[in-house]
């Protein structure tokens, strides 16, 4: 994390990598038991990474990473769950017959994916966020494709993902 | 979108917020100056300010303001961690209202009986409902717009220590307005003003920290 906040991408890709792995089994755990799919589970798995990325500044350096990672999850899960509240309640027995016997729980598609709110953004910032995301570009590479600076191209994708964070705050009030 | 595609997202932005102490520090320092300008136009000092400095009475009014800023500011950088615990940073606050509460005890038992009401009661009672606050409106804002940028799991408790940084603000620049020093009417009408603003600290950050 320390390496990330100085600006070493590929190690805060690393990091983010291993977190999502970590949260997937986390969260599928806690959200199976209350009858979510792994659908739900992605969704939060997806949501808790966007909001550590974003508050990253909260972390301090002589503080364990852990507590901090497990807080902002377990804020997340709850929204989650206060979401879903409306759903019919599985009964227990149902839901335990359900359970895969997989223990790695393999990556799917989040239902109300964070790739529906790209609807929210215009043209040119749909294309720098697709052009980073799917056909991993960096920053510059994007700038160059668009004929855009690079500072622009990293303020705007910066701006398109505090906005994804508002739009996802936004529905659950 | 899958993970893995946010992850490339995620990792390609390098913008980061400063900390938020830091954060704290900008945002308060123009809010305690709307404060002091605001103090200035509809308050001001006391005639007699610096001859009270030697009044025991007068510092503990002041003394016992700025300790609630200390001790609230240091309960709210820790709320704007996640995993904040607040643990022993409550003492602090326990042990400023012991201190108000043994201060009431030895002006009772100072003053007779009779002059009690009129010391609690004071001259200026609703001036400092109502100044207290005013002052501490900009601070109120300030903390709270720095809890928003940060990443508190408690909304409402947050926002209550929020009031209280700030009501200790509007304590302090309001102590040196008002010529009542008794023990009686701080803990009487300080209290209930900063009681005000923590409550509107909590209803408002109940309403905008979550994130």
């Amino acid at each position: 994390m320390q390496a990330a906040i100085a600006g070493n991408e590929t190690a805060y890709h690393g990091l983010l990598l291993e977190l999502s792995r970590w949260l997937r089994t986390r969260l599928r755990a806690r959200l199976l038991q209350t009858g979510h799919g792994d659908a739900d589970t992605e969704e939060a798995v997806q949501e808790t990474l966007l909001a550590i990325h974003l508050k990253r500044h909260t972390w301090r350096r002589d503080a364990p990473f852990v507590p901090w990672v497990a807080a902002i999850a377990r804020n997340k899960l709850v929204d989650q769950l206060r979401r879903r509240h409306r759903r019919a309640e599985v009964p227990l027995d149902e839901m335990l017959d359900d359970l895969p016997d997989t223990p790695q729980p393999e990556q799917t598609s989040a239902t109300r994916d964070i790739g529906h709110l790209l609807n929210l953004l215009d043209e040119r910032q749909r294309a720098i966020v697709l052009g980073v995301a799917i056909e991993g570009r960096t920053a510059r590479e994007a700038a160059v494709a668009l004929g855009m600076s690079e500072g622009a191209v990293r303020v705007t994708l910066h701006r398109c993902l505090q906005r994804l964070a508002r739009r996802i705050r936004e529905e659950q009030t | 979108m899958k993970t893995d595609e946010l992850l490339n997202l995620l990792a390609a932005d390098r913008i980061t917020a400063p900390a938020p102490a830091q954060q704290l520090l900008r945002t308060l320092l123009p809010g305690v100056a709307v404060a002091i300008t605001l103090y200035l136009i509809v308050a001001g000092w006391r005639a007699d300010v610096i001859a009270s400095l030697s009044s025991p009475r007068f510092i503990f009014k002041l003394a016992i303001n700025a300790a609630l800023i200390l001790a609230a500011g240091a309960l709210l950088l820790r709320l704007t961690r996640p995993e904040a615990i607040t643990g022993k940073l409550r003492i602090p606050l326990l042990l400023i209202l012991a201190a108000l509460l043994i201060a009431v005890t030895t002006e009772l038992l100072l003053l007779p009986q009779a002059t009690w009401w009129q010391a609690a009661h004071g001259h200026n009672s609703t001036w400092c409902l109502r100044l207290i606050p005013t002052f501490a409106a900009a601070p109120l804002a300030a903390t709270l717009y720095t809890l928003r940028r940060a990443a508190p799991t408690r909304p409402a408790m947050a926002g209550a220590v929020a009031g209280l940084v700030s009501a200790g603000i509007g304590g302090v620049l309001y102590a040196t307005h008002c010529p009542d020093d008794s023990p009686l009417f701080v803990a009487l009408w300080y209290g209930l003003a900063t009681a005000l603003v923590a409550a509107v600290g909590a209803l408002a950050g109940a309403r905008i920290l979550r994130w």
